[in-house]
């Protein structure tokens, strides 16, 4: 009556009954530990009350879903595009790279500005971790990490710090020093531990916090000083690959989106969910927030980017072209929340109008996909990030 | 062979969804009614059936898709690389030519029905399943298939010289998608492997909590109150009308965007501590109260506008109270004390006006202080200002004359010749300046603290 598949490619003594048996990874909160096939199945159980099955709570969630579907739908009266007629079409877009950093050795996988508006920090496949004035071209930091595929990175508030994390499961924090006799690496701070790959990191509102996103399907919030887990997020059904904080100065919330198809907005007080979306086909690669915290962007596998309503609690456009067939790896609003900008596996930048739903621009450059793109603070330009090695800021 | 790239890394067709759309595209290209122009082309002396210009496919894309002429070459350059075409001259350029330059389709189907025909239907299970599901989704196409396959294979044995060529460039174009050059990029590379909840991998064991925690969350869903979408959606009207003179993207910024002129004026008069803030900025502080807030200048203004109302504890406790959430773990119980000696003990130099059932819930919470503890408290508060203080204020004398002074700068183009351009001024990085005391940027843990940096 179990609801799982498994691929079974380990054997040896099961962390429970220590018997030795053929052994599938399973996890308990946050752990990854490696059971036989009873006492797997004994565990997914565990926790059922008298007349519950899996197959019974399954059944019941997927009814609550379907009528909070109903329930979403019932305010829904009028389409994003329909209330959008009003508003004039936007004139042709000129947009040119005007930087090209070139520096990296190897596939350029994140990348996120500082609250400077010129400087940036990037990481890549073969472990790099580079921070430049992107203005200059300069690079005034590097810092070579112990594992590759440097998923996340991010940049302190303060402009003091740099966290960082990938296929090592870790997410560290390095001040910058500009000291010739110090080692970046020698003052790593180890903060977050997961049990699998590190997908996404970000600083909350100042520099002793910082928000993980991994491939073990948990999100969590962590102390830097101490490196102590301050909260965990338990809910996607598969790994997290991104997550954005919410622009408002009252509320805790974040989104996060997973390979699951699911986005979710989570209280970080709680660790609650707050609300889900699940309407893309594939997995979602990147989450934004509208400028003004009432909405949110993703961009998907499925080809599309899509704009959920966090008020009215319901996907309300979608930004998708016959023509566009590769997933968008990557998303982000120009400051007005006019524009979305999103980056594509077919090494193109599709340039969206929100309201009205249709594409605005298309910018070619890149010769290979682009993985990562943001919007400067000040939204005077954006930064996109390929697999071509280079980085090209683009106003 | 077969047509498009093998995945790798143990990532099934299923995840890439890109492949299954390329195949349709291709598929729908071949279409005897609506698809590319296919004829029999003449190639020097030899004549190679069922294939078509690479102008023809340009077109083709254009009209479909609706598309510039630039994205039609970019995606035939992409069906090219991942190997559902095949150029029949100069075969080591995966590059769409929008001209004469003849390309075929590499068709899956062709793999299968050669194989059904030599074998005379002796195909795997799957593979007969697959071969059936093909023809009856393409039927309308099975001759054709039938007849290439039947002419490769007769190629295959008297080996003509036209299908030489093409079984030639086939096989050049498998291995160009394959094993690509150095230099040139493989499309075949993956990120590192993803669980998926599809078919064959799943890395969660779907247990009692997870779904329990899944119902919880519809329940609490449920009960949310939604807003109609009329309502949410003009929200998006007016938010992006009223930014729109403020995003540079859209309307370019005075005296020009850095990033286009290599001036770093703007940056230098739009500083986060500047004495003279531009009329735009001055302007956004009556967008929102948390616009204003942002904005250090903006909230020094406030603060002094407060003092003169007497009111300028309640936004020194609402800054205590996000350094109290945002700061370290380990300052917590401190930061917690001082908050309460300083603005929440009875007889406190600086005591707040809060109700008395938030300050009950607040004194009760401090007997285990936690970074949460504040949080009622702080909304209180923020309600307050917002509502009373903030409105007071935009009306205010001070805050006209802050409108009526602040600069607009002028606009500076872009120098046209190259030797008039300005070098790019470095600025210091913020790593490198000392701590300044401000309530918005925390300090690093043990590091310098300090603002952005500042040209």
């Amino acid at each position: 009556m179990c609801d799982q598949t498994f691929l079974v490619n380990v054997f040896g003594s099961c962390d429970k009954c220590f018997k030795q048996r053929a052994l599938r990874p399973v996890f308990k909160k946050s752990q990854q530990l490696s059971y036989c096939s009873i006492c797997a199945e004994i565990m997914a159980t565990d926790g059922l009350h008298e007349n519950e099955t899996l197959a019974s709570l399954k059944s019941e969630a997927e009814s609550l879903k379907g009528k909070l579907e109903e329930e979403r739908a019932k305010l829904h009266d009028v389409e994003l595009h329909q209330v959008a007629e009003r508003v004039e079409a936007l004139g042709q877009f000129v947009m040119k790279t005007r930087r090209t950093l070139k520096g990296h050795g190897n596939k350029v996988l994140c990348m996120d500005w500082c609250k400077d508006k010129r400087r940036i920090v990037s990481s890549s496949q073969d472990g790099k971790v580079i921070v430049w004035d992107s203005f200059t071209t300069n690079k005034e930091h590097a810092v070579t990490m112990p594992c590759t595929w440097v998923m996340a990175c991010a940049y302190a508030p303060s402009g003091c710090a740099i966290a960082c994390g990938g296929l090592d499961n870790k997410c560290s924090v390095y001040p910058l020093t500009f000291d010739k006799n110090e080692n970046m690496a020698a003052k790593k701070k180890s903060v977050a531990m997961h049990t699998n790959y590190l997908s996404a990191c970000s600083f909350t509102n100042s520099d002793m916090q910082i928000l993980t996103a991994s491939g073990d399907g948990t999100c969590a919030l962590w102390d830097v000083e101490s490196g102590q887990l301050l909260q965990s997020f338990h809910g996607h059904g598969a790994d997290v690959l991104c997550l954005d904080l919410a622009p408002s100065e009252t509320g805790n919330t974040f989104v996060s989106g997973g390979c699951d198809k699911k986005a979710m907005v989570w209280d970080m007080r709680s660790g609650q969910c707050v609300q889900a979306f699940e309407t893309h086909e594939s997995d979602i690669n990147s989450v934004r927030y509208y400028p003004s915290g009432d909405a949110f962007a993703s961009g998907s596998d499925d080809a599309t980017c899509r704009l959920y309503d966090l008020r009215a609690d319901r996907e309300v456009a979608i930004y998708s072209k016959e023509s566009i067939i590769f997933g968008a790896s990557s998303v982000d609003f120009s400051l007005s929340g006019r524009l979305l900008f999103a980056g594509y596996n077919d090494y193109t930048i599709n340039v969206w109008d929100v309201l009205k739903g249709s594409r605005v621009s298309i910018l070619f450059g890149h010769e290979n996909r682009v993985s990562t793109l943001r919007v400067s603070p000040d939204g005077t330009a954006f930064c996109s990030g390929s697999w071509d090695h280079t980085l090209r800021v683009w106003a | 062979m077969a047509a498009g790239p093998a995945p790798s890394g143990g990532r099934s067709r299923e995840q890439m969804p890109h492949l299954s759309k390329m195949e349709r595209v291709v598929v729908s290209m071949q279409d005897p009614d609506h698809g590319v122009n296919m004829r029999s082309q003449r190639l020097l002396i030899t004549v190679v059936p069922h294939a078509v210009t690479g102008n023809d496919i340009m077109e083709w894309l254009i009209h479909k898709y609706c598309i510039s002429e630039e994205e039609a070459l970019h995606l035939g350059t992409l069906l090219l690389r991942h190997g559902y075409l095949y150029p029949l001259q100069d075969p080591g350029s995966l590059v769409l030519r929008p001209d004469e330059t003849l390309y075929r389709f590499q068709v899956r189907t062709i793999y299968l029905a050669k194989k059904n025909i030599r074998k005379h239907g002796a195909l795997a299970d799957h593979e007969k399943e697959h071969h059936g599901q093909l023809h009856r989704k393409i039927n309308h196409m099975w001759d054709l298939v039938v007849m290439q396959a039947r002419e490769q294979l007769r190629a295959a044995k008297q080996r003509r010289k036209g299908d030489r060529l093409v079984v030639a460039c086939q096989e050049q174009t498998y291995w160009l998608v394959h094993r690509p050059p150095p230099g040139v990029p493989s499309v075949l590379e993956q990120a590192p492997e993803r669980g998926s909840c599809t078919a064959r991998r799943v890395l969660m064991t779907k247990n009692a909590d997870f779904y329990k925690r899944e119902i919880e969350c519809c329940r609490r869903a449920l009960g949310r109150t939604r807003v109609k979408s009329s309502v949410s959606l003009e929200a998006y009207l007016k938010f992006s009308n009223q930014h729109r003179p403020h995003d540079p993207i859209m309307s370019g910024c005075l005296p020009s965007n850095p990033w286009i002129t290599d001036d770093d004026t703007y940056w230098a008069m739009n500083a986060p501590r500047v004495a003279e803030p531009t009329q735009l900025r001055v302007e956004r502080w009556a967008f929102s109260f948390q616009e204003l807030l942002q904005d250090p200048v903006g909230r020094a203004h406030f603060m002094d506008f407060l003092r003169k109302e007497f009111s300028a504890e309640n936004l020194s406790f609402w800054e205590a109270c996000k350094e109290l959430r945002h700061g370290g773990q380990a300052q917590v119980p401190a930061l917690v004390d001082a908050v309460y000696q300083q603005f929440l003990a009875p007889g406190a130099a600086r005591w707040v006006n809060i109700d008395s059932q938030t300050m009950e819930r607040t004194l009760e919470g401090l007997r285990r202080p936690h970074r949460y503890v504040l949080d009622a408290a702080q909304l209180h508060i923020y309600m307050l200002m917002k509502k009373d203080s903030y409105p007071r204020f935009l009306k205010s004398d001070m805050y006209k004359a802050l409108l009526a002074e602040a600069v607009i700068p002028p606009e500076t183009k872009r120098r046209v010749f190259p030797f008039m351009w300005k070098p790019r001024r470095s600025s210091p990085s913020p790593a490198l300046l000392p701590a300044s005391a401000s309530g918005d940027c925390a300090a690093a843990p043990g590091g310098p603290g300090g603002g952005p940096g500042e040209a």
